[in-house]
């Protein structure tokens, strides 16, 4: 690289770096002060473009950006108003459900109001053309861009330590009871924050529009990667969020000036790893207080005669059909058992893991790389291949446990990031993006009743093995080890060796579901190791109910179910999933299997 | 008793009931394409049912979300093979999506028309004798760009794909099929974004330090728009030809309106501009049916339903494996004019319209295009034979 384009490569990385800030602040705000993992915060982006879009049009770009990022402020205070505020006393993590529904929802509303194609927006009025630089042509509203992410920084910056509301912003984050105690009105700073955060969101998709057009796709991939610099940065922190924005968007720069352009497709989630190993709590974050005394319920099994009622009605199903219905309980069956395993870690373990696909994947292409490449019998593939889950498990929560809260959850994610795009890119073993394909059962097992009932058997005996370790005396030491790691160790407790045992487990039980399930399509691709794979693990957990033994089952079974039965029939299916997924969290907010225990119990 | 019924049964099963196409699709994950993609299937549909159907019998379409990912997809299919008793499955769009149901379709032994995806595997490496795929392929489309890239004689050549299956192999097949045309030609620079995620001012800088004589590209979608943007501010095209699969399909191009590139050598399908007897007919009914014009989608899912109609009419059944045989050498009419259905292959020639792009009214279209055969862009029986390992 000639020292010109050195100079450019740098310019486009900070043009980069200073649109991903804007959507980093609003979401380090949001989760600063109300820990809300805000999964919509991509929405609240898309939203702002496609608002851009549309304004402009009648009132030219320059008016459409402050009434767009206002217009997704207003929505953001409706949402927090409406929704959030009533979850901000259920168990942890719920309010990433909902915020997940609204992701499904936002999407299907921007196709409704605005179609499929692709808008592509006008471009800035008065900064259409380039400028030279060192005899290069380089945009003038990159110049633009450049300029404004600082600013918004400074302004931030200002009114984090100059402003009353930025003292109370502060506070919170540091802690949130103590800020409370002291007589803050919580609620009314959690609206603001949210709304705020909101608008900085819909800011930020609002001024991408002359750089790439309002898209259906564009909210995940926004959103992933402002949860990295978020996390890079450390959780919270607006200068470690600006300092990770610019890290992330020049290593990219680079990585494509140098002509490494396949390492964009990871090189943030490296960074992620890297940084979370070497800095526990980011770039420039602290160590955040947890929630005080926050104990759980004792986990005791429900009624056992019933759940034995439920496996021996399972037993009988072939009697009744060979058809679908075998199919689509093989599919619940094996959810249920990657619900359990990566509940048994969340639950017990108290470990959140935003990357647990990479188990079901590893045990997934275990699998079926032990049956093509190796040439093994399917039967010994299939209970062999959870040993590469928990091989990746073992290596993986070695660093992970040594982390907590969602540092130790987004490092999971980087982790499973990075096994995907393993998976993606290497394609003479794994076949790439395509996948693998031709992984039948062996042909004992290859009608639909057979494999069903093999299925049922494993997952039964996985499940129940699963629950039988938390009540045993190690499952005992896990949960002393989460709620006071402090009072476990001084009882001569290995607090990091109960986590890592755990992690191990809950990998090697995801990987025998992965098992079974590639064996089942006959095909599997990256898709098994990818983001939403995880997403509908946690999904199924929360819904089920954190706090139970039995719930990440019941939420396997009533998600899988529903995704069938609603996208057969109704058109805007991902909406309606989303709409019911809402209203299950506004009337169970425990979760259903908790709610009915509570309502066994009265 | 008990036989009459189940005679009357067997009855009802070959002369009441309808045939069933189960397709399944991505509709919400590839909306664009797909929405246009159904009402082609629509209009199919009712031409054919108003016609008297198929073999004396209704033709019935199945319509059902495979979720964009092969899991779900090979569930759909599922149900659509023990439910509802499908005839014959269609669809798919994502190539890995489309892989796993062929891959399924082989084992349930049920004929698969993957109307959508381009991959070269799903005929050749993974062929296997239930699927047969409608679009011209990856290979096809890359080598209908050939003739024309080989006369500028540009000895420099860089390359922008996305990282992906898709843009792999037409990356690979460029290279491969240029070189065989124009010995001694270089690539000096390959750019290989993440899918939905190029950084484009980057990749545009990186591209024009290489300072290259001409750009082959499989951008599309978000993808291709934010390059085209950010290429024509950066001047990138101003003296550097550039060649680019599938962006004059509508789906592509409409978006880039007066942004749209002038001169770039593109695969697509100019539809206000074919005139064909058979073009127009199609074109008129389905501007009269939807009150809009055709995409590119819109063709494929009615060629798609044409062609299993055609093949139940020539095998007088809508039995699996006589409709296998039927389809092997098929031929019939479609929008673009005739097609056969490979017995070698079991791809369709269906091909596609070469052209330069150019802006006509601020809006993008297609000039001094040729449609090209996709009988005419195939590499050799013997080669094909040992990719199929048959």
């Amino acid at each position: 690289m000639s020292a010109a384009a050195v100079l450019l490569q740098f310019l486009n990385g900070l043009a980069a770096a200073s649109s991903l800030f804007l959507v980093a602040a609003g979401l380090s705000l949001i989760f600063g002060v109300s820990r809300i993992v805000n999964f919509a915060h991509g929405s609240l982006y898309m939203l702002g473009m496609y608002l851009a879009v549309w304004l402009s049009a009648k009132l030219g770009f320059w008016w459409s950006v402050p009434l767009a990022a206002a217009a997704v402020g207003v929505f953001g205070l409706l949402v927090e108003f409406l929704l959030l505020r009533r979850l901000y006393r259920a168990p942890e993590l719920l309010q990433l459900l909902a915020t997940f529904a609204l992701v499904l929802v936002i999407k299907d509303f921007a196709l409704w109001a605005w179609g499929a194609e692709d808008l592509l927006g006008p471009r800035a009025p008065g900064l259409r053309d380039a400028i030279e630089i060192a005899g290069r042509p380089f945009p003038k509203y990159d110049l633009f861009l450049m300029a404004l992410g600082p600013a918004v920084f400074a302004l931030l910056h200002f009114l984090l330590t100059r402003t009353r509301f930025g003292i109370l912003i502060r506070a919170a984050t540091e802690d949130r009871e103590m800020t409370g105690a002291l007589g803050v009105n919580q609620r009314w700073l959690f609206t603001a924050v949210f709304a705020f955060g909101a608008t900085l969101a819909g800011l930020g998709g609002a001024l991408a529009i002359p750089r790439e057009p309002a898209n259906l796709e564009i909210d995940l991939s926004v959103v992933s990667d402002a949860f990295v610099v978020v996390v890079v940065g450390g959780l919270g922190s607006i200068p470690g969020a600006f300092l990770a924005a610019l890290l992330i968007g020049e290593i990219k720069a680079f990585c494509i000036g140098l002509g490494y352009s396949k390492v964009t497709l990871v090189a943030e989630f490296i960074v992620m790893a890297v940084v979370l190993v070497l800095r526990p709590w980011g770039l420039l974050g602290r160590p955040a207080s947890g929630p005080r005394g926050a104990t759980a319920a004792p986990f005791t099994l429900e009624s056992k005669k019933l759940l034995l009622a439920v496996v021996a009605a399972l037993a009988l199903v072939p009697v009744f059909s060979s058809g679908y219905a075998l199919v689509l309980l093989t599919d619940v069956l094996v959810f249920s058992l990657f619900a359990v395993s990566l509940h048994f870690l969340l639950g017990p373990g108290g470990m959140v893991s935003f990357g647990h696909a990479a188990y079901f994947g590893l045990g997934a292409y275990g699998a079926a790389l032990l049956v093509l490449r190796a040439g093994m019998p399917m039967e010994t593939a299939l209970l062999l291949a959870p040993l590469a889950a928990a091989a990746g498990a073992t290596l993986f929560g070695w660093f992970c446990v040594r982390l907590s809260g969602i540092y130790l959850a987004m490092l999971t994610l980087a982790f499973a990031q990075i096994v995907w795009s393993i998976a993606f890119q290497w394609d003479t073993l794994t076949g790439g993006s395509n996948g693998l394909i031709g992984i039948w059962p062996a042909s004992w097992l290859s009608s639909r009743t057979a494999y069903y009932l093999a299925t049922l058997s494993l997952c039964c005996l996985a499940i129940a093995a699963v629950w039988r370790v938390i009540g045993s005396p190690f499952g005992h030491a896990l949960r002393a080890s989460r709620d006071s790691p402090l009072r476990a160790s001084s009882i001569g407790i290995d607090v990091r060796a109960q986590q890592w045992t755990a992690f191990i487990i809950a990998g090697a039980f995801a990987g025998l579901a992965g098992s079974l399930y590639a064996f089942s399509k006959g095909s599997i691709s990256p898709e098994t190791l990818s983001v939403p794979r995880s997403v509908d693990g946690l999904v199924m957990v929360l819904l089920g109910g954190v706090q139970t033994v039995t719930g990440p089952v019941w939420g396997a079974a009533l998600f899988t179910w529903l995704e069938d039965a609603v996208s057969r029939d109704v058109a805007y299916w991902r909406a309606a999933i989303g709409a019911v997924v809402l209203l299950l969290v506004l009337v169970f907010p425990i979760g259903i299997a908790g709610a009915a225990r509570k309502w066994l119990s009265r | 008793m008990r036989y009459l019924l189940l005679f009357l049964a067997l009855c009802g099963n070959a002369w009441g009931q309808n045939i069933k196409i189960g397709e399944l699709n991505s509709y919400k994950v590839f909306a664009a394409f797909l929405e246009p993609y159904k009402k082609g299937m629509e209009l199919a549909l009712e031409e054919i049912n108003a016609g008297g159907g198929v073999n004396g019998r209704k033709l019935e379409l199945i319509v059902r979300d495979d979720g964009g990912t092969p899991g779900d997809a090979v569930r759909v299919a599922e149900e659509l093979i023990a439910r509802d008793r499908v005839n014959v499955l269609m669809g798919t769009f994502a190539s890995n999506v489309g892989l796993a149901v062929a891959n399924l379709a082989a084992q349930r032994k049920i004929l698969f028309l993957a109307s959508e995806p381009l991959t070269d595997k799903i005929v050749w490496e993974n062929g296997n004798r239930y699927t047969f795929r409608l679009r011209p392929s990856t290979y096809m489309q890359t080598a209908m760009l050939i003739p024309e890239a080989a006369k500028l004689q540009k000895k420099r050549w860089a390359i922008v794909y996305p990282n992906y299956e898709y843009g792999q192999s037409a990356t690979a097949s460029f290279k491969r099929l240029l070189t065989q045309a124009q010995p001694g030609v270089e690539f000096v620079a390959e750019q290989a974004p993440a899918l939905g995620k190029i950084e484009a001012g980057a990749v545009v800088q990186a591209l024009a330090e290489a300072k290259p004589d001409a750009i082959f590209s499989s951008l599309f979608a978000a993808d291709l728009q934010k390059f085209v943007r950010e290429g024509n501010t950066r001047g990138l095209f101003k003296n550097t030809p550039v060649f680019n699969l599938l962006a004059g399909e509508p789906e592509y191009l409409d978006p880039l309106k007066d942004e749209t590139p002038n001169g770039w050598w593109v695969t697509g399908y100019p539809w206000s501009e074919i005139n064909t007897p058979e073009h127009r007919r199609f074109r008129d009914a389905y501007q009269k049916r939807w009150k809009d014009y055709p995409r590119q989608g819109s063709v494929v899912g009615y060629t798609a339903v044409h062609s299993v109609a055609n093949a139940m009419r020539k095998a007088q059944s809508a039995d699996t494996e006589k409709l296998v045989e039927a389809l092997k050498g098929l031929e019939m009419q479609t929008p673009f004019g005739p097609i056969v259905w490979r017995a070698l292959d079991h791809q369709s020639t269906m091909g596609a319209y070469v052209g330069q792009l150019a802006q006509k009214d601020g809006k993008g279209a297609m000039v001094n295009w040729r449609y090209a055969d996709g009988a005419r862009v195939q590499p050799s029986d013997q080669d094909i034979r040992a990719r199929r390992k048959e």
